[in-house]
């Protein structure tokens, strides 16, 4: 058997596995997409008025909380591995022939598939609101949502492995997240920033994965902002994929 | 099966270094028994995970199952069992999905995997569990699935690490049943660590003794007992002092020590020096008016090699156990 092959089947069981718990139990969805749904209904209608005049504000903030929604449900992956380190189920699984590589692109792409869901919950959802998007860009949108889930689950994952207890690993994870998400102009808009704040945003990777969201929503494919975006992300899957890897790796349980 | 030498692991972190194992030499032998026997600390389980390719070792070399641990970690994975301190399957999964996919990781096609999944459920008596979910499982049924889990794949070699800790004492001999029918049944080579005397008094045909990251002895319990501690032997007689003379001439006696009214001390084999020894007593006029002997137990044998008790060297290494 090849090496790539047996990648491929080892993935697809790591995957399968991870994925057991959410395909069981379909409430899980809900609970996710519950807190973006609330940040529709009781802060959405308070967008309106902080932007420009001609700016739906649905067509804005939308593609916004579907990065919130991605960021905060990838975050959280790592909370998975942290107990199945401390039980001994990591243990179990190092010891088979298995490919680390496989250990975490099976979690990786389970926690995506996860988030293709809600994210398609919640877009459909924001239909209701009156938010609009062709079928490509609901495609497109989730297509980038996905990799962007990739990146910061790989990072989870890196991070839980690395720090092992959960009472240490949420509080890094909130200093973390809070500042990423009120840098990334997801609820409000920046360009009346002040400038070391603006320079900050800028600086945020997440504020050009939004922007390529809301370009790629509003249907402007080819855009600089869309592509600029997407590249960025996709830097970010790579980069943080090879240091989830390598932690995955790593000689010590 | 298993050839280790000179193994050593320090762990070093930036305010101490840990010497956990310290050099050990050890050969197992096809379709052996052989327990790890020491104190909480002594660096058994970081011997094992050496040996099953979870840590890198300091220093030293060992083949595995007929590979090299160091060139061929993944031809030694393919080919080992490892059950380790903790539970193994999830516990939001259900039994026969994590049975299934622990087999498929090593190649097993899908039909066969459930095919044998069932066949040893039943065998350990976790018959029709596949579709429990595993934190419902009581611990001695979690651990057999443990086990199960650990030989899915038909492995000639398997590492147990404490399998019966943390389970009552019905469901530890119905445990060790189940690990003697591994290598009764299936020729399996079964290699456990253990703190506990009676699980090696009870299951293992060898035994090598670790203390401090060292093996300090190694045999049958049997042969231990004898050639390292031997039989307490305790005489009532109303000349001591005289009968300690005579003892003391006995080949192998040591350890004697006397009161107003009887004389203690060990020798190899108490029952074979009893008999001469009542005749010997009586001839010069000091008879033997009750006698007792008293076979060693491996709690003895450890301490006459460390001069500490089992249990006393466990309370020592509390803080070493307790950071796992
Ligand atoms: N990952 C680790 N980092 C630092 N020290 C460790 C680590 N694992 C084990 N030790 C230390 O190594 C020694 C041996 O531990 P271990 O092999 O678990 O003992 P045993 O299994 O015999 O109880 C102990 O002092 C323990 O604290
Ligand atoms: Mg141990």
């Amino acid at each position: 058997m090849t090496r790539t092959l047996r990648l491929f089947r080892h993935t697809r069981l790591v995957f399968v596995r991870s994925a057991q718990p959410w395909l069981r139990s379909p409430a899980l969805h809900i609970v996710a997409v519950f807190s973006p749904l609330l940040y529709l209904v009781l802060f959405g209608p308070l967008v309106k008025n902080a932007l420009p005049p001609k700016v739906d504000a649905w067509q804005w903030f939308v593609p916004g909380m579907l990065m919130q929604l991605t960021l905060f449900g990838a975050a959280y992956a790592g909370f998975a591995i942290t107990p199945e380190l401390r039980s001994g189920v990591t243990e179990r699984l190092r010891v088979t022939p298995v490919s680390r590589l496989a250990l975490l692109l099976g979690r990786v792409l389970g926690d995506m598939a996860q988030l293709v869901i809600q994210g398609g919950v919640l877009l459909a959802a924001a239909t209701a609101f009156g938010f609009r998007t062709p079928v490509l860009a609901v495609v497109l949108a989730l297509a980038l949502a996905a990799v962007l889930g990739a990146a910061i689950s790989s990072l989870s994952y890196a991070l839980a492995l690395t720090v092992k207890e959960e009472n240490k690993f949420a509080p890094l994870l909130n200093m973390m997240l809070v500042p990423l998400m009120l840098l990334s102009g997801v609820l409000l808009p920046m360009d009346n920033a002040p400038g070391w704040l603006h320079t900050l945003s800028r600086i945020n990777p997440l504020s050009h994965v939004v922007e390529a969201l809301r370009a790629i929503t509003a249907g402007h494919y080819g855009s600089t902002a869309a592509v600029q975006g997407t590249l960025i992300t996709v830097v970010m899957a790579v980069v943080c994929g090879l240091l989830g890897w390598r932690t995955m790796a790593r000689n010590q349980a | 099966m298993l050839k280790v030498r000179g193994l050593t692991k320090t762990f070093r972190s930036r305010r101490n270094t840990v010497k956990a194992v310290q050099g050990v030499d050890f050969d197992v032998a096809e379709g052996e028994l052989v327990g790890f026997l020491g104190p909480n600390g002594a660096g058994k389980s970081t011997t094992l995970r050496m040996l099953s390719t979870l840590l890198r070792p300091t220093s030293g070399e060992a083949v595995v199952a007929g590979c090299d641990l160091l060139a061929d970690p993944n031809g030694v994975r393919n080919r080992i069992g490892y059950v380790g301190q903790g539970n193994g399957a999830g516990a939001g999964l259900r039994v026969g999905e994590e049975l299934v996919m622990q087999a498929r990781l090593y190649g097993m096609p899908a039909a066969e995997a459930r095919s044998q999944v069932t066949d040893l459920l039943k065998q350990f008596d976790l018959e029709g569990m596949d579709n429990r979910t595993v934190s419902t499982l009581s611990g001695g049924q979690r651990r057999r699935l443990d086990i199960v889990m650990g030989i899915v794949h038909r492995p000639g070699l398997v590492f147990l690490d404490e399998p019966s800790t943390a389970l009552d004492p019905q469901s530890r001999s119905n445990l060790w049943e189940h690990i003697r029918s591994l290598r009764d049944r299936h020729g399996t080579t079964v290699f456990l660590t253990t703190h506990y005397l009676d699980e090696v008094d009870a299951l293992c045909e060898r035994i090598l003794v670790i203390d401090d990251g060292r093996i300090i002895t190694e045999g049958t319990p049997d042969s231990l007992k004898t050639e390292v501690s031997g039989d307490l032997v305790t005489l009532h007689t109303g000349a001591p002092a005289e009968a300690a003379t005579v003892i003391g001439h006995l080949p192998g006696a040591r350890e004697v020590t006397t009161d107003a009214t009887s004389v203690r001390f060990r020798v190899p084999r108490g029952d074979a020096a009893v008999p001469v020894l009542v005749r010997e007593l009586d001839r010069i006029g000091a008879p033997v008016e009750a006698v007792s002997t008293q076979r060693p137990t491996l709690d003895d044998v450890f301490l006459t090699l460390t001069g500490r008790s089992l249990r006393d060297a466990e309370a020592g290494a509390g803080d070493g156990a307790e950071q796992e």
